[in-house]
């Protein structure tokens, strides 16, 4: 007779439990987690930026770990993190490439001229292909990936000096210079 | 009187903003057929910036841009299927409304089917514990007074 009336109450824990959880691990913007953890980077071949005759390549990067960071200068977090961009660059532990999302380049360059570019190369995506590809979502958005041309970590959002240290040193090898 | 031209303009006002919400994609394939697998697809695709709509009713840039690799996937004759691929492979199972079947997603498809299981387990337990109750009622019935 005990047992029979506790049941309601220990259904009512479990769901309470699950419903818990489901909201707590409820995919916030900023934690959705990318579909290419672990995967290839994808390949791409876009022009540059900075120097329009040249083609910035994904295979230029392969053989060392590099970062890759997608801007635009519509996009007010970009501006948040770019003197984040510049301490990390300068700190040369890795080269970062730039990914210059749905923006102008006239717009692109003054931005680059005002602030200072972090970046070793700039690939312009202009109608997003590549953005998709990597399966951005909102930008600022920046990718580590490793020697082997692996997706090891992406980062929604500006990025910080805790975020910088805690997610992408640490994750470089030591010999990396 | 009054009150009818309010629900005119109510009526009027509403169908403008009706016509303004299915405004945002205008695409329009040659092909009827791909034009209604293109409809189908972009309405169970989400779009990952504004999360809780699907790519054919968002109006940010992101969402236009997938909805033109759903057309060109169409065109170049890849299958649903394949399109759902492409799109989990690059944003996660996440961009799908209906998730698909598969051991991670398993126990949420077949969830209501086991509330069902349990629920007429639980209503064949309650109707045969009265129907023994009323078989074991020897007790005469009082014949009040019937009400009609």
């Amino acid at each position: 007779m005990k047992a029979k009336f506790l049941l309601p109450l220990a259904l009512f824990a479990l769901l309470a439990v699950v419903l818990g959880v489901g909201v707590k691990r409820s995919p916030e913007k900023s934690t959705i987690q990318s579909a290419l953890l672990g995967k290839p980077a994808p390949q791409f071949a876009l022009p540059s930026l900075t120097d329009p005759v040249r083609t910035v390549n994904s295979r230029e990067f392969a053989g060392r770990p590099y970062v890759l960071n997608v801007w635009g200068t519509w996009c007010g977090e970009c501006r948040v993190e770019h003197t984040m961009l510049m301490q990390a660059s300068a700190e040369q532990r890795v080269p970062f490439v730039g990914l210059n999302w749905k923006d102008d380049n006239a717009a692109a360059l003054a931005w680059l001229a005002q602030l200072g570019n972090p970046y070793q190369a700039i690939a312009v995506d202009s109608d997003g292909r590549t953005a998709i590809d990597f399966g951005v979502y909102g930008a600022p958005e920046t990718f580590l990936i490793d020697a082997n041309g692996i997706v090891v970590h992406r980062h929604v959002g500006a990025l910080t000096r805790e975020v910088w240290e805690r997610e992408f040193l640490a994750r470089l090898p030591p010999s990396a210079s | 009187m009054i009150r009818l031209a309010w629900l005119l303009a109510i009526a009027v006002l509403s169908t403008g903003f009706v016509s303004v919400a299915q405004a945002v994609d205008t695409t329009e394939m040659a092909d009827p057929a791909l034009q209604s697998r293109y409809r189908a697809l972009t309405h169970e695709l989400r779009c990952m910036q504004c999360q809780n709509q699907t790519i054919a009713d968002s109006p940010v840039g992101l969402a236009g841009d997938l909805r033109r690799q759903v057309r060109e996937l169409l065109e170049a004759g890849k299958s649903d299927a394949e399109i759902r691929d492409y799109m989990v492979e690059r944003y996660g199972a996440f961009i799908l409304f209906r998730p698909q079947f598969n051991v991670r997603t398993a126990w949420l498809w077949l969830a209501p089917l086991v509330a069902l299981l349990i629920g007429a387990w639980v209503a064949y337990r309650v109707i045969r514990q009265r129907t023994r109750l009323v078989a074991a009622d020897t007790s005469e019935v009082e014949d009040g007074p019937r009400l009609q």
